[in-house]
């Protein structure tokens, strides 16, 4: 576990993890500011939580499942409804290459 | 050589729910037009939210617990963050540190018959991504997307690194393959894609204990041929770098299968950072001692069990049990014909026999009707020696070429008089007799 | 006659059945409304007059062939920009959907509609959900009436302000830290943001989905008590939805406070405008009176609140927003705006490799700790009765150019999130004409608790006869 030493985030590689393009300006803006609020996050680092079960779901429910019978799908046509990059039923996007 | 493969298989096995793992859409999406087995969830439209299938974790601690697994008291699903065109929601919902299922054993035999155990580490649940093919419209390359698959229930078995071959692991993925379509939860089949491959390669100095620095997983295999060949071929391609004093790199490859070789994949070093945290739309998953029993009480009987019993209750040889076992439905249709076999006095061993030379259709001849075509043929069309050596010495006179043949070393062309004899005997005699009679007759 | 858009669900409702107005009629009248303040408030995003109208037919249908119906049948309804309406544009506020059509309706607009309500437009948001003073909206900023130049809260802004402003008799919102609260409290209006999972969220555009509640605005308490009666329930499709302890929350209302242990906590009565802690100070007394008990309380952990949901809801932001790539719907990523990008970069820092167990984990951590102050207090006292805000509506644009500060004014609502229990944001007040609420919180499920409490004060002081002068 890494302990954040000086808050910093290095935005160019979050923003590549995110699939998120930024301008420069935005990223300078972005790690100035949130330079601050990581500052202000830290904190929490004045509790001791050594002996605290984190909360993981807030509500008491467990084992919430259901039974294996089908419903009717959406048509085609609502599946591709919001896009017009389709072709032939499918949804389009430019090639991916795989292989280098 | 002077190195050892350090090998271990993760298989992606598809389930045979009825829906997917999160939502009520058909699973059932095998030959569908494109995106019409889908609905808001699995979609990832906006405001979706998912819900867990019963059936789809009640067969995955089925087959934990026929893998030797532990299963797990508490469990609970996580989300798998990464960006990719075919992940609707730009996450996989799966499982990090809960599996439903973890620290099993697999008994394998290798290829020198001995007994070999692979542990297995996990096996857990997890949905499956849409399908990407590639195409060319209008000059243009584009990749189409089809989001039939997206949501299957996908269980994922990994495996420690314990396998030392190529057919090491090709037998392991095949008990893998035979449990699930035994218990039914899948049909397991590689053309179909409900049955996936991928291999970890690693070589380390023969003789050492540790595991090698590195390891290059292999991707896109669509036969059990195949997983051996990519394998072997992995093996020998780090081999020449290891003897170059170089270290092979840490990397996806795919396999190409038209020139049986391994291709390193566009690095997706970002994937690498999956941003695990628990799944806050699913709540957690808790089982009672009791319903953990239970699993394990009503598993059916397993592929090696059966063998067994095969052997020892029917008198089976260990060739003619591995065949009936091979398939449940095989070793079910024997074992009814067999009880039928009873009543009629015909053994189960000639009923094994007839099963497996002669390959009846088991969907339209029912056991019971296979029991009374073998009391034809053995009890009424009874061939006697003197009557095998004159059919074999009419056939030695009728097939001059074949005895020519065989005679001047051709060793296959016995077995061209072997079929003759079979023929005109309409098939009722012991082939091995027929064949050991000619030999006789012919190296005399 | 009282002007129709100045009455209640329940005057309205009374008027329909009694056949002195009909449904189209009414609903003909708040779509003016609606269109009228629109330039000047901005609160609506798309005003839907013929499928409001088409409803509002139906249910003329129905009373004239004698069918009963329920409270909600024929009122005029807003619906934040954030729940999917089958076939009507549905934007979360950002330019990224700006085209979106849904094919699904959410479950509780599915209720609603089931009730026959009537739709009168999809409201205005900050972006996403993304902001406490409604200026985050990539269609521009929603005003708050009661003085056009100051916000209006957020980030339900547009549906706190359609209630605020008449043009609609209730409006659904959703409250991940004080997302209803907070508008309710800046434009005398009353929201709910019920114990989480008690509304399904099925539908509704998620921001962070282990704080999410859906709730809504109304004028008047038992108003928005009666809108609850219709938006609850269970539907199959929300894991998290609890179908249990289910409540008629519009009964007993007049119950009143009497032995009430209301506990005043002191920690969110430090670094408050003194203002605000004297007209809540006051609404206490009034309590008081009505045979209420009043008790110093703490709630130790309120500190650490801020610093808790801005490592959390980021988080779950940056994986919920994953989805939005442009290839099954919508834009491309780079038309995030600002705060969602930035919440976004913070949220994937946070969860990112290394740094899970220091942040995520941790605040997961310090999460129960502020849920257990809760649990424990309400072993001593009812309910508990604290300021929303800190601070009276701002100014537009004063916060805007520094997030930190506009995080830390939501001090005083996320701690209801974290812990999932109930709050309901009522008037108690007025500053300068500016509108001021308190909050009842109360234990898991107890929202007709809170009702009857805040139905008690609301009636002796009917603050929401004040109305703004547009």
């Amino acid at each position: 576990m890494k302990k954040p030493q000086r808050p910093e985030i290095d935005v160019d590689y979050v923003s590549k993890l995110a699939n998120l393009p930024l301008s420069d300006k935005e990223k300078a803006l972005f790690k100035k500011q949130l330079k601050d609020v990581l500052t202000y996050i830290a904190k929490l680092n004045e509790i001791n939580t050594n002996k605290v079960e984190p909360i993981a779901h807030i509500a008491d429910l467990v084992n919430i499942t259901r039974g294996d019978e089908t419903s009717p799908s959406l048509s085609q046509d609502d599946a591709l409804k919001n896009t017009s990059k389709t072709y032939n039923g499918f949804f389009e996007v430019d090639a991916i290459f795989e292989e280098q | 050589m002077k190195y050892e493969p350090v090998i271990g298989l993760e298989i992606h096995i598809e389930l045979a729910t009825k829906t997917k793992m999160f939502c009520s859409c058909s699973a059932e999406y095998f030959g569908a037009k494109p995106n019409t087995h889908t609905c808001p969830i699995c979609l990832g439209l906006p405001g979706a939210m998912p819900k867990a299938n019963r059936k789809a974790i009640e067969f995955t601690q089925k087959f934990g617990s026929a893998i030797g697994c532990k299963l797990l008291l508490s469990s609970k699903f996580d989300r798998k963050n990464y960006f990719y065109p075919d992940l609707a929601k730009g996450f996989q919902v799966s499982q990090y540190d809960l599996p439903f299922a973890a620290q099993g054993i697999l008994e394998i035999k290798t290829e020198t018959e001995n007994l070999k155990k692979v542990r297995i580490t996990r096996a857990h649940l997890e949905e499956d991504t849409g399908k990407l093919t590639h195409a060319t419209i209008n000059n243009r390359r584009v990749t189409l997307v089809d989001f039939n698959r997206s949501g299957v229930p996908l269980m994922e078995i990994v495996s420690e690194p314990d396998m030392e071959s190529a057919k090491e692991a090709k037998l392991y993925a095949q008990k893998i393959r035979q449990i699930a379509r035994y218990l039914g939860i899948s049909d397991a089949d590689m053309e179909k894609g409900s049955m996936r491959i991928e291999p970890n390669v690693s070589l380390r100095k023969k003789g050492s204990k540790e595991l090698p620095s590195y390891k290059v997983e292999l991707k896109n295999i669509n036969s059990f041929k195949f997983v051996e060949k990519a394998i072997n071929y992995e093996i020998e391609r780090q081999s020449k770098i290891l003897d170059q004093s170089k270290v092979p790199e840490q990397e996806t490859r795919g396999f190409n299968e038209q020139r049986g070789i391994t291709v390193s994949q566009r690095s997706k070093e970002f994937a690498h950072d999956y941003r695990y945290f628990p799944e806050p739309d699913l709540p957690l998953l808790n089982f009672t001692d009791g319903q953990i029993e239970k699993i394990k009480s009503v598993l059916p009987e397993l592929p090696d069990e059966k063998y067994q019993r095969f052997i020892k209750g029917f008198n089976l040889s260990a060739y003619d049990a591995e065949i009936l076992t091979r398939e449940q439905k095989t070793a079910e249709y024997f074992e009814e014909a067999a009880k039928a076999g009873e009543k009629a006095r015909i053994s189960p061993k000639v009923i094994a026999n007839f099963i497996i030379n002669q390959k009846p259709d088991t969907e339209t001849v029912l056991p019971a009707d296979l029991v009374s075509r073998i009391y034809q043929k053995t009890k009424t069309a009874y061939v006697s020696d003197e009557e095998l050596e004159n059919i074999v010495k009419k056939m030695i006179d009728e097939n001059k070429k074949a005895v020519q043949d065989f005679k001047s070393g051709k060793n296959a062309a016995l077995q061209v008089l072997v079929g003759a004899v079979m023929r005109e005997s309409k098939g009722n005699i012991d082939p091995q007799k027929a064949k050991a009679m000619l030999k006789n007759l012919l190296t005399n | 006659m009282k002007n129709i858009l100045d009455l209640t669900i329940r005057e309205t409702s009374d008027l329909l059945f009694s056949k002195q107005i009909k449904a189209q009629e009414l609903t003909q009248a708040f779509l003016e409304r609606a269109h009228g303040v629109n330039k000047k408030l901005n609160s609506f995003i798309t005003i839907c007059g013929g499928t409001a109208l088409k409803q509002a037919k139906k249910v003329d249908e129905l009373i004239a062939n004698g069918q009963k119906l329920n409270s909600l049948a024929g009122i005029p309804v807003g619906i934040k920009d954030v729940f999917s309406t089958k076939d009507i544009k549905t934007t979360a506020g950002s330019k990224v959907l700006e085209n979106y059509i849904p094919v699904y309706d959410a479950t509780s607009v599915n209720h609603l509609f089931n009730a026959n309500a009537c739709i009168v437009g999809k409201t205005n948001l900050d972006a996403w959900a993304h902001g406490s003073s409604g200026e985050n909206s990539d269609f521009g900023p929603t005003k708050n009436p009661y003085d056009l130049s100051r916000v209006p809260g957020g980030s339900s802004s547009g549906s706190a302000v359609s209630v605020a402003s008449g043009s609609c008799l209730a409006a659904m919102g959703t409250d991940t830290g004080g997302s209803i609260r907070l508008p309710a409290s800046f434009c005398n209006v009353v929201g709910i943001k019920p114990t989480f999972g008690r509304v399904s969220r099925y539908g509704v555009i998620a921001m962070a989905s282990s704080l999410d509640c859906i709730g809504h605005f109304t004028k008047t308490v038992y108003d928005n008590a009666l809108v609850l009666d219709v938006t609850i329930g269970e539907d199959g499709f929300d894991s998290t939805c609890i179908a249990q302890k289910q409540d008629v929350y519009s009964s007993d209302i007049e119950k009143g406070v009497k032995n009430l242990k209301i506990g005043i906590p002191k920690e969110y009565f430090e670094n408050l405008d003194q203002r605000i802690k004297r007209l809540i100070l006051e609404a206490v007394k009034k309590l008081e009176k009505l045979g209420a008990q009043v008790e110093d309380i703490s709630l130790p952990n309120t500190e650490y609140g801020v610093a808790t949901y801005y490592i959390i809801q980021p988080s779950e932001v940056s994986s919920n927003l994953a989805r939005y790539d442009g290839i099954r719907f919508g834009k491309t990523r780079e038309k995030f705006g600002s705060e969602a990008k930035r919440r976004i970069i913070l949220g994937t820092y946070t969860l990112s490799s290394g740094y899970y167990d220091a942040y995520y984990l941790k605040a997961m951590k310090v999460r129960r700790l502020i849920r257990n102050d809760f649990v424990k207090a309400f072993k001593k006292v009812d309910v508990i009765i604290c300021p929303v805000s800190p601070t009276t509506p701002f100014k537009l644009g004063e916060k805007t150019s520094d997030p930190l500060q506009m995080y830390l004014a939501d001090i005083f609502t996320v701690t209801a999130n974290l812990a999932g229990v109930p709050s309901l944001a009522l008037p108690c007040g007025f500053m300068n004409y500016l509108p001021c609420g308190m909050q009842i919180i109360g234990p898991d499920f107890s929202e007709k608790l809170l009702y009857q409490v805040g139905h008690a004060y609301e009636q002796e002081t009917k603050w929401y006869r004040v109305k703004p002068k547009i």
